[in-house]
């Protein structure tokens, strides 16, 4: 186990995320989906893509102030081939988009207003994840 | 103004975001591995945002619209259908394969890695092949 200090720095991120999903909200009466705010900018009837834009953005632009700040490099993963990187992108991408929201809009704002089909949505991602997770590290590797 | 505080709440996504180390995605995959050295981390995450959000979306709601719009876009849809299911699954599994959800690979797209802007074009046309799918 990990020490209690080493808990503080993701329940902090999540406070964030909170707050960003409370002012999206607030502002627009928008649920912080990022499956649904991304893919609507593809959709040729989407009228209000700017701010969609500006809010893809500002997601990047937050991680690139954390940079600044506390400069970390993500894992350069080997092992990983491309193959495999395109084919998850296209499984998350077709099915957080089939089933209308990914982590943050179903399991931040959906479980935060308590939306039964969040709740079921967020269960199943987090199962069949944990499951692809165990074949690949326990089964196969 | 209106899209000025929509670029905070996104800064304020991608802080949290890399903060939390959400990021990464072997950390993601540590906390998705739960038979083996699992890393509960994640659930501080999603705990933080979760008590966060039920406590501010109860004091939003009490307005009558928000400030910039005449009204809360929510969706409408109640009934646990199959697409929900389906797409879940489906999405599950390619979190799995990678460690990356839309949010996450997004922010990440500031460490500029051919990795994660790899798994962005993909992911964005995974988006358009289910509209397409969808709308038949």
């Amino acid at each position: 186990m990990q020490s209690i200090s080493s808990y503080l720095s993701p329940l902090f991120g999540g406070f964030l995320i909170g707050c960003s999903a409370l002012l999206l909200m607030l502002v627009l009466g928008r649920i912080t989906g990022i499956s649904g705010i991304a893919s609507s900018l593809l959709n040729k009837g989407t009228t209000d893509k700017v701010w969609r834009l500006v809010f893809i953005i500002g997601i990047i632009i937050g991680a690139l102030l954390l940079q600044l700040i506390m400069p970390k490099s993500l894992p350069f993963r080997a092992e990983l081939s491309s193959v495999v990187i395109v084919v998850a992108g296209l499984l998350v991408g077709f099915g957080s988009h089939y089933g209308s929201g990914c982590t943050s809009g179903h399991g931040v704002c959906g479980i935060g207003r308590f939306s039964s089909r969040s709740i079921v949505a967020t269960i199943t991602f987090m199962a069949s994840a944990a499951i692809t997770v165990f074949i690949i590290r326990h089964l196969v590797g | 103004m209106k899209l000025f505080l929509v670029l905070c709440s996104g800064i304020l996504f991608g802080l949290g975001l890399s903060i939390s180390e959400m990021v990464n995605p072997t950390v993601v995959l540590n906390f998705l591995d739960v038979f083996g050295q699992w890393d509960p981390s994640l659930i501080f995450v999603m705990g933080g945002a979760l008590i966060t959000v039920s406590a501010g979306f109860h004091w939003i709601f009490k307005r009558q619209s928000p400030l910039f719009s005449e009204k809360f876009h929510l969706p409408k849809v109640k009934d646990i259908d199959s697409n929900l299911i389906i797409g879940a699954a489906i999405f599950g599994i390619g979190w799995g394969l990678a460690g990356y959800c839309p949010g996450p690979v997004i922010a990440g797209l500031a460490y500029a890695q051919l990795e994660g802007v790899l798994f962005c074009f993909a992911m964005f046309l995974g988006f358009k092949i289910s509209q397409l799918v969808k709308s038949k």
